[in-house]
């Protein structure tokens, strides 16, 4: 996929041709099937990503968007490494990370480190503050001193918004947000380039939200992060993205800069998305309404991922699966119905 | 003539430290028809709020104080039984999580009939029918086949679909929806309220809407109940509230959403977070957080300002309006 509008600028990150299925059926034993009085071995699988590709330049804010099931936030795990990849590649820094040893994934770790959704699941309740910060300093600056540790958590703990003073406590004796502030402190303590946010307002209040938000801008600017921003909400990626990708069924139908994409949706799903966020304000275009549900990622519809809800299906659609093109406005859309000018 | 009027509810919660108040002095009434939104973050209490009306706050909660007066009988002093005639009957309930809420080893046919039969003493058949027809009324697809399934066979759009056709069974005067679409997809989220405030509409039922989400008040809601730990701060239309909300909370929970601000630019964020029921700070629980804070702030539980159409409980509003009177 070549990005003719940003080409001048060394990607940082890129996701090539990605495929993620996670197999249903362990054992052969499992897997074999009397079919027609014949013994068939049958493998299921939940495909979870079909072919996705990205890519992500320094400073860039790309938000990755969907509804639940779509693949996103398996695309922050095979990213982070967390997951490896049934197909594809990730590359970073023009190395190609996800087929190399663990050992040798380490300082691209360092340099990518990952925001989990819950901050309740995602600390050790039983380290303090203090060590759960401490831990990845010296996991991965194996030897510094023990002055140098205290003062980068002291210096990290001090920009998100948490008393250093509080290093000793344990992540029960503080509420949602200061805990989330303490992931985001974690993230940081080892310098990163890129993070990786699966979600990370989503379990908060919406006052406390807002101060996370923040967090998270400011940290972009002051530290110059790229960031991968994993969510289901729309209104924050319009505040927080540069771009925006639309996930449905593990691929992506829409691409675009972040203006473009809720100035002009040009997907049928974008668009139904885009209707559907509760508003303030009460001047929302009517709710668009898909037909039918989400079909299983187990067995996907041929043709089109989106065809079985799609208002503009016709032939081509139930056949043959779209590519992502490239439209004028720059956006990149997965769309027969628009590659042919038949949706608005 | 309100269908409903809680009068100074409060809810306390024995606990060994000393006994919590969950909620004070809540104070409301909600017309024929109409739609109220209860809104506030985790910790507020509207939930308890909404439990307590029902008398569904658990063990070892319990109502110590005011009334809950719907068509005249006090639902806080029935017994049990009385009680009963009342409650999935002309009030129903719609809960957050619909996985939770059906009975998982049950089809959603014996379900419905069942609450027929208890509350309308209706013969099998005639109530799996009446069953039937209310499935078909929330859009539910085939309904003959759909009724013998189990709750887990269904989406969870279709299951929350199933809920509301179990809330509406009873042809109840009021629905009590407590976050009914914040486990669902935002495209299934619209339909679900959608439907809700469609069938609402048509039955000339009230909705009590509890949620955190003020776009969602905004766009079911005709009037809107504001809360903050375990108090009403600000009641009125929704619309004013949305619009020109007069309680420094309200204006700072409204002022906090991403689509007040322009896209890149910092949030306008409130300070700190809510306190825990446990520390409630003296006098206005919000002053803490408040940027128009006085001493009064710290000392008095502010009374309610009244305005034609809304009250707010704040020292600062008051103190406003004497000296623009």
């Amino acid at each position: 996929m070549e990005n003719s509008n940003s080409d001048h600028k060394a990607k940082l990150l890129e996701i090539r041709d990605l495929y993620k299925a996670f197999p249903l059926s362990s054992g052969l034993l499992e897997q074999l099937q009397f079919k027609k009085g014949r013994l068939v071995r049958n493998r299921e699988s939940v495909k979870a990503i079909n072919g996705v590709s990205l890519d992500i330049y320094p400073g860039d804010a790309l938000c990755v968007v969907g509804e639940s099931g779509c693949g996103k936030s398996t695309i922050a795990r095979v990213v982070t490494g967390l997951l490896r990849p049934t197909s594809g590649s990730i590359v970073f820094d023009n190395e190609r990370i996800d087929h190399l040893p663990p050992k040798q994934q380490l300082p691209y770790r360092r340099r990518m480190q990952m925001i989990f959704q819950n901050p309740y699941a995602s600390l050790n309740p039983r380290m303090t503050v203090r060590q759960t910060l401490e831990e990845p300093v010296r996991f991965h600056n194996p030897g510094i001193a023990n002055g140098a540790v205290k003062e980068k958590v002291e210096e990290v703990m001090a920009s998100v918004g948490v008393d250093p003073g509080w290093s000793n406590r344990f992540p029960h004796e503080f509420s949602g947000g200061q805990r989330q502030r303490i992931s985001i402190a974690r993230a940081l303590t080892v310098d990163p380039e890129v993070i990786v946010a699966d979600e990370p307002i989503s379990a908060l209040d919406v006052s406390i939200q807002a101060q996370v938000l923040n967090l998270l801008m400011e940290a972009r600017e002051e530290r110059s992060l790229t960031y991968l921003f994993i969510t289901h909400d729309l209104s924050v990626v319009e505040h927080f993205g540069s771009r925006v990708a639309v996930m449905y069924l593990g691929a992506i139908c829409e691409l675009a800069d972040t203006a473009t994409l809720f100035g002009t949706p040009r997907h049928p799903y974008t668009q139904a998305l885009l209707s559907a966020i509760p508003r303030l304000k009460l001047d929302r275009p009517a709710h668009i309404k898909l037909k039918g549900e989400i079909p299983t990622p187990i067995d996907l519809p041929k043709g089109c991922l989106f065809q079985t809800r799609c208002l503009y299906a016709d032939e081509r659609c139930r056949q043959e699966r779209p590519d992502l093109k490239k439209l004028n406005s720059g956006a990149r859309v997965a769309c027969h119905g628009v590659e042919e000018n038949r949706i608005e | 003539m309100p269908i409903l009027e809680v009068n100074n509810l409060e809810v306390r919660f024995p606990m060994r430290e000393g006994e919590l108040i969950a909620i004070r002095d809540i104070s409301f009434s909600i017309d024929r028809g109409e739609r109220l939104g209860i809104v506030g973050e985790s910790g507020a209490g509207k939930s308890v709020a909404a439990f307590a009306i029902l008398r569904l706050v658990g063990r070892p909660g319990y109502i110590s104080g005011g009334q809950i007066l719907f068509e005249g009988n006090d639902l806080a002093s029935l017994s049990p039984e009385q009680l009963r005639q009342f409650r999935g009957n002309q009030i129903t309930m719609i809960f957050q999580d619909p996985m939770m809420t059906l009975n998982p080893v049950l089809t959603i046919g014996t379900q419905m009939i069942e609450c027929l039969q208890t509350h309308k003493g209706m013969r099998r058949r005639e109530a799996r029918e009446l069953a039937v027809e209310k499935l078909r009324s929330v859009a539910i697809p085939s309904p003959e086949a759909r009724i013998n399934q189990y709750p887990h066979e269904l989406s969870g759009g279709m299951r929350q679909r199933v809920v509301i056709a179990i809330a509406l069974l009873t042809d109840p005067e009021i629905i009590i929806a407590d976050e009914p679409t914040t486990a669902l997809d935002v495209t299934i989220q619209a339909e679900i309220m959608e439907l809700l405030l469609e069938l609402c509409e048509k039955h000339q039922v009230a909705l009590i809407l509890i949620t955190h989400d003020l776009g969602v008040v905004s766009e079911i809601t005709q009037r809107a109940i504001v809360m903050y730990a375990g108090r009403i701060v600000e009641e009125g239309p929704t619309r004013s509230i949305i619009e020109q909300a007069r309680h420094p909370y309200t204006q700072g929970l409204i002022n906090a959403l991403p689509e007040r601000t322009r896209p890149g630019q910092r949030l306008n964020q409130i300070p700190g977070s809510m306190p825990t029921l446990m520390q409630i700070p003296p006098g206005c629980a919000f002053h803490p957080r408040c940027e128009h804070v006085t001493d009064v702030c710290r000392t008095q539980v502010p009374d309610y300002t009244r305005f034609d159409h809304s009250r707010v409980a704040c020292h600062w509003v008051a103190v406003q309006e004497q000296t623009s009177v």
